[in-house]
């Protein structure tokens, strides 16, 4: 079973003659434990690609399969709880790491589990093994406006894993950090997907930033226009 | 997790500054409240302190409060007499501003008969007054020392006793002297005067040829003796028998020429219907005119703050966030805020209202309905917050 299956995903802003296609046609398969990068340039649709993907931008035409659901099939499917696919299945990273300025290290990823259901107690033991696990045990309790770059994108990388998601979607992870914590996130990435059997999709631009990555996607004008990789 | 606590946590600062803002507009509202109950208080202490059943005044006005009446003291026996009175006491009000130790000094005079009542409802300090002439008992409120003398009119008089928060409907502390001092220092004229009405009564007499200069000299001191007695009161009070009916009473004085009979509940009436709901009505005004600011102003707030917010909502939404999540933390952080402003303005007016220069009457009840409503303007305010953060696309959370 795929972790992504993505079928002639559409994505249409507009009506009529101010109509904007911004992704066309995007067809693929991630397995499980996959990192796969979508590089494109700005305005290539990479970004409509991911948020379609992560039940964020309803797709005007296409299907999308999560985890062996079906979720979309021109446009979401009836009765669909998003809220509840994106909390379960899900994984986010961003950009500029989106923690919760109000909440600790610990804290920010205790809440992603908290959301899920978890007893205090389960989400802090789970958050601080995680944290852990990303050398981070000594900035448990600093707010992230104390945390570095790379430290901060890295308590995010253990919110998006809080919850064991079968797929990670990343929105230029590395666009915040320098070169050398960039290629440090990446390969954490890389491990994180082999260890948690996680399909890992990173959007970015920067082409430095996706080696060892198992396959690529790149993307212009919303079409994907090459597959390099392992197939 | 409580994210309204921890993001209150993260900016103390500010919400305890917004916080102390709204808790001294709140605190306004409260005195606001006082005030009026003070005003209330205020207006009925002399009427409450002084027991009576009926108010015996001059015929076609409201009473000694309201307006000016003068009735002769002797009406008291009378009154006395009629059934199912008890007891009848005179009384004599006047307001009185002198300057002492350089500042203008204002106080409420009321002069009562020794063996009457109507007089000081209590003594906090010193004695009643004992003797006929020159002693009086104040409210606390004049700030006078047992001992300090005052000048009114031609006489000096000590300070015997001091009496708890005794004031005039008009808020002027209250000072007592005996009847026959107060009828003095209201009544008795000026001896210029004396001399010079004596003469003009002589002059008049004399113009009348009927008159034998006996008659006249006869005529001229009875006269003189009239316009010179002080033998006039502003009301006599009275109190019933057990079991005596009051209209009757009030009914059987009122066929009397120049007198009108106000029972008790009528005077409070004529003085909290006729002299402060005017002041009322403005005070409740003010009151909502504040209120409707505090919400507008807790409404910016939680506005602004979910507006700064946006960000942290979109990424909560994005990884899966309930709604109620979302506005839990918004109502909650709005409610805390008027707690703790309601609190911050109960703590600063009970420091302070003994200071205010005119009393204030903290009641539990009003407190209790200003809490609730406080509440209920948060959880409105809110409203707008929530409805913003609601409507916050969890797309937003990507991006730089």
């Amino acid at each position: 079973m795929y972790a992504i299956e993505v079928e002639n995903l559409t994505k249409i802003y507009g009506k009529g003659v101010t109509a904007v296609t911004a992704i066309a046609d995007a067809t693929f398969q991630i397995e499980p434990g996959e990192l796969v990068a979508i590089l494109g340039p700005s305005g290539s649709g990479k970004t409509t690609l991911l948020t379609a993907i992560g039940l964020i931008n309803e797709p005007t035409h296409g299907k999308v399969v999560i985890d062996g659901a079906v979720v979309a099939d021109g446009g979401w499917l009836p009765g669909l709880d998003l809220k509840r696919i994106r909390r379960e299945k899900l994984g986010f990273i961003f950009q500029a790491h989106n923690l919760i300025p109000f909440l600790t290290a610990l804290e920010n990823v205790m809440i992603a589990l908290e959301i899920n259901h978890l007893t205090r107690t389960e989400a802090k033991k789970r958050a601080t093994e995680l944290l852990t696990a990303l050398k981070l045990e000594h900035r448990l309790d600093n707010f992230p406006a104390a945390l570095s770059g790379g430290e901060a994108q890295r308590v995010a990388i253990a919110r998006a894993l809080a919850n064991r998601p079968k797929v990670i979607l990343a929105d230029e992870p590395t666009a915040a950090l320098d070169t050398e914590n960039g290629k440090n996130v990446m390969v954490l990435l890389k491990e994180l997907a082999v260890e948690n059997h996680s399909a890992i999709l990173v959007v970015t631009h920067d082409h430095r930033m996706v080696e060892g990555f198992d396959r690529i996607f790149e993307v212009r004008d919303g079409v994907i226009v090459r597959e390099t990789g392992k197939n | 997790m409580n994210l309204a606590i921890r993001d209150i946590r993260y900016h103390r600062g500010r919400f305890i500054l917004t916080s102390i803002g709204l808790g001294l507009l709140l605190g306004v509202v409260m005195s606001m409240g006082g005030i009026y109950r003070g005003l209330f208080a205020d207006a009925l202490a002399t009427l409450n302190a002084t027991g009576a059943d009926l108010w015996v005044v001059q015929q076609d006005t409201n009473g000694p409060f309201a307006e000016n009446s003068r009735i002769p003291e002797d009406i008291k026996y009378r009154i006395a007499a009629v059934p199912g009175v008890a007891k009848a006491s005179p009384l004599s009000f006047q307001t009185i501003q002198i300057d002492r130790l350089g500042k203008p000094f204002r106080f409420f005079l009321i002069g009562y008969d020794l063996h009457g009542f109507g007089g000081p409802p209590a003594i906090i300090a010193g004695r009643n007054i004992r003797q006929k002439h020159y002693e009086m008992v104040v409210a606390k409120g004049m700030k006078m020392q047992l001992g300090e003398t005052i000048r009114l009119g031609l006489h000096d008089y000590t300070v015997v006793g001091i009496t708890g928060k005794m004031v005039s409907s008009s808020g002027d502390p209250a000072a007592y002297v005996s009847l026959a001092d107060a009828q003095e220092i209201q009544f008795k004229k000026d001896n210029n005067l004396i001399r010079n009405e004596r003469a003009r009564i002589e002059a008049k007499l004399a113009g009348i040829e009927t008159l034998s200069p006996v008659q006249a000299k006869f005529l001229q001191q009875n006269i003189s003796a009239i316009t010179e007695s002080t033998h006039t009161v502003n009301t006599v009070v009275a109190r019933l028998e057990p079991g005596a009916n009051l209209q009757e009473v009030q009914e059987r004085i009122g066929r009397w020429n120049h007198f009108r009979a106000i029972s008790d509940e009528g005077q409070k009436t004529i003085l909290t219907k006729g002299m402060i709901e005017k002041a009322r009505k403005q005070l409740g005004l003010f009151r909502l005119i504040l209120l409707v600011i505090s919400a507008v102003i807790i409404s910016l707030i939680i506005y602004t703050s979910t507006l700064d917010k946006i960000k942290v909502i979109a990424t909560l939404k994005l990884i899966g966030s309930q709604n109620r999540v979302i506005i839990g933390m918004i109502l909650q952080q709005s409610l805390l805020m008027g707690v703790i402003a309601y609190g911050i303005g109960y703590a600063l007016i009970s420091l302070t209202y003994e200071k205010f220069p005119r009393r204030i009457v903290l009641e539990a009840f009003d407190l209790q309905v200003l809490f609730v409503i406080v509440v209920a303007i948060c959880a409105i305010s809110s409203f707008v917050g929530i409805r913003k953060a609601l409507q916050v696309e969890p797309a937003e959370a990507l991006g730089g």
